[in-house]
């Protein structure tokens, strides 16, 4: 069977010890595989942003093993001492509020991470303008993101995301600012990036109206994955 | 990809504003060491003017700047004679208060004899003293046009030539009369005082001078000629590099450690303004560079843009307020001189003062969490 792109074994993260102890997530097992669309769903408070956190490297777990892309990145501890490259080499975020660089335009806000990557310039400003013509927003490449509309600046904020072809994609509400047909937008465009690029995708939501065009989805409450 | 300058291009309203206003501040400082520059400089002038080798003053003092001197006008034939002098000539120094109309001027006056050492080094326009009495040579910074008469003591001058920048420690005009003028203001008493000096059977002795100027034959030593001056024992010698050290420390020193202290607290206050301002930068884009950490920015990224920033409000704040400090320099009542060497010395002072005070925001910086860009 085929290695799973994300595997967490026996994850867990508390805060605290003693009668002071919070387990914001209690042990968890976890495959998600490449080409696939994932929700992680639950009320808030259940630890879906803690399994994002930690699966991105930004919080430590308390115990367990994470396999990303094929390497045992965390086994009782990190195995990777630069986290950030980690990040830059195999993740892709997209945030619920895009998160662009306000003082950079758009092409810069793509190509900032193509940079931080080692790219050359006429290769970064090629992958830039091909991801921009991709998501249809090629005509706002030198806009400002305050000159973006909701749904462009989500659009360019995925662009980012994708823009070091990552095989994981980590997604924290990323319909939440965005109507009904612009989710769906997004939704396909995700959909479209773990097929082509054989990527795995990681959805938090509490949008009803993109459920049905997940995968699969993973229920958390309390810390615990009840289903 | 430059962030530092994207950043401030972004904002650059806000930036320039900022940069202005620390401007005025370094500014402060740029002049201050001006000022110290023009402190040393006028100290200086007067007593570089008549390009001596050497001061004869009288016996036991430190004269005539740092202490009173009187002695004998005569001792200028003794200096004269001496093997290796060329020439010499004597002079008198006396700071006079006059009244020009509704103002107020200080003068320095100087005596000296036309033809010998002592008088002033050029004159711009008019004409040198051709006269025995009352005619003046006067520095243009008095603001006394060339045939206008000023009254002192008991004489009235007419100013017949102009000099530029020639002043005295304290920044007042010089005016060269003759000695014989300058020994009638200086020794001479008027009136009730002199009718007094009389009665009581005191001789007035009018024919006395501050200082003899030697200048020294190529070849001779000036410090040996020094010492046979002083064989004399009423007269002391000091050479012109003693006396020029002896004016420094004696007059000027306590100024340029009180400059010295308002220099080192203005930079300190630059340096805690450099420090507040990057500060208020860095938490203005916690966002930012929590989202810099996630998607993979190294630390050297984000702290790159955080000092190449403090070093742009740095240099472009000194750049502005070199130029603005340049652009009045001549407007302040003192004489303000910037140097190459003083500005190259300060801008690298000034770029220091930038790194370790965005070591604040550095700080903030790295405390920023990766995980603040997720969420709302």
């Amino acid at each position: 069977m085929e290695t799973p792109i994300i595997e967490l074994r026996g994850v867990a993260k508390h805060y605290g010890e003693g009668p002071t102890r919070v387990d914001a997530l209690k042990p968890l097992d976890l495959d998600i595989h490449a080409g696939s669309l994932i929700g992680l769903l639950g009320p808030s408070g259940s630890g879906k942003s803690t399994v994002l956190n930690l699966i991105g490297g930004i919080v430590d777990p308390s115990a367990g093993r994470v396999r990303l892309d094929g390497d045992v990145v965390f086994d009782g501890r990190w195995l990777r001492r630069d986290l950030r490259r980690m990040r830059l080499e195999k993740i892709g975020f997209i945030f619920q509020f895009h998160n662009l660089i306000p003082f950079l335009s758009v092409t810069d806000n793509i190509a900032l991470v193509l940079n931080l990557a080692g790219w050359s310039r006429p290769e970064a400003e090629r992958r830039t303008l091909d991801l921009l013509e991709y998501l249809q927003v090629a005509d706002r490449a030198q806009a400002m993101p305050s000159q973006l509309s909701g749904g462009q600046a989500q659009r360019v904020a995925i662009a980012r995301a994708l823009a070091n072809r990552p095989r994981i994609i980590l997604a924290d509400e990323p319909t939440a600012a965005l109507d009904g047909e612009r989710a769906g937008i997004v939704m396909d465009l995700l959909r479209k990036v773990a097929v082509e690029q054989a990527a795995a995708v990681v959805v938090v939501t509490h949008d009803e109206k993109i459920m049905n065009r997940l995968d699969a989805t993973h229920v958390l409450r309390d810390g615990v994955l009840v289903a | 990809m430059n962030l530092a300058l994207r950043d401030i291009r972004h904002h650059g309203g806000r930036f320039l504003l900022t940069c202005l206003g620390l401007a005025l501040l370094l500014g402060v400082v740029m002049s201050m060491v001006g000022i110290y520059r023009g402190l040393v400089d006028d100290a200086l002038i007067l007593v570089r003017a008549p390009a001596a080798d050497l001061w004869v003053v009288e016996g036991g003092t430190r004269g005539p700047f740092a202490e009173s001197s009187r002695i004998p006008k005569d001792s200028r034939a003794a200096v004269a004679r001496l093997a290796g002098v060329a020439e010499a000539g004597v002079v008198t120094y006396q700071t006079v208060q006059i009244h020009v109309g509704t103002r107020t001027l200080r003068l320095m006056v100087v005596g000296f004899e036309p033809g010998r050492p002592g008088g002033p080094v050029a004159v711009a326009d008019g004409h040198s003293l051709t006269r025995s009495h009352f005619e003046m040579v006067l520095d243009r910074r008095a603001g006394i046009g060339l045939g206008e008469r000023l009254r002192i003591g008991a004489d009235t001058f007419t100013v017949v030539g102009h000099t530029v920048g020639e002043v005295d420690s304290a920044g007042n005009p010089v005016a060269y009369v003759t000695l014989k003028d300058a020994q009638r203001l200086q020794f001479e008493l008027d009136g009730a005082a002199a009718r007094n000096q009389a009665v009581r059977g005191e001789a007035a002795n009018a024919n006395q001078v501050n200082a003899v100027l030697a200048r020294v034959l190529p070849g001779h030593d000036a410090v040996a000629v020094a010492r046979a001056a002083e064989r004399w024992k009423h007269l002391s010698a000091l050479t012109q590099g003693q006396q020029e050290e002896l004016l420094l420390s004696a007059v000027v020193d306590k100024a340029r450690k009180q400059i010295g202290m308002f220099t080192t607290i203005l930079l300190l206050v630059s340096a805690v303004i450099i420090a507040l301002i990057i500060h208020t930068m860095t938490m203005d884009k916690t966002r930012e560079i929590a989202t810099l950490k996630l998607i993979g920015a190294p630390d050297r990224t984000i702290l790159g843009m955080i000092v190449q920033q403090a070093l742009a409000l740095g240099g472009i704040s000194f750049a502005v307020g070199a130029g603005l400090i340049l652009a009045v320099a001549d407007h302040f009542p003192r004489r303000v001189i910037i140097v190459a060497t003083d500005v190259a010395a300060l801008s690298a002072v000034v770029a220091v003062v930038c790194i370790v005070a965005s070591v604040l925001g550095v700080r903030t910086a790295l405390k920023i969490d990766a995980a603040r860009a997720l969420g709302g």
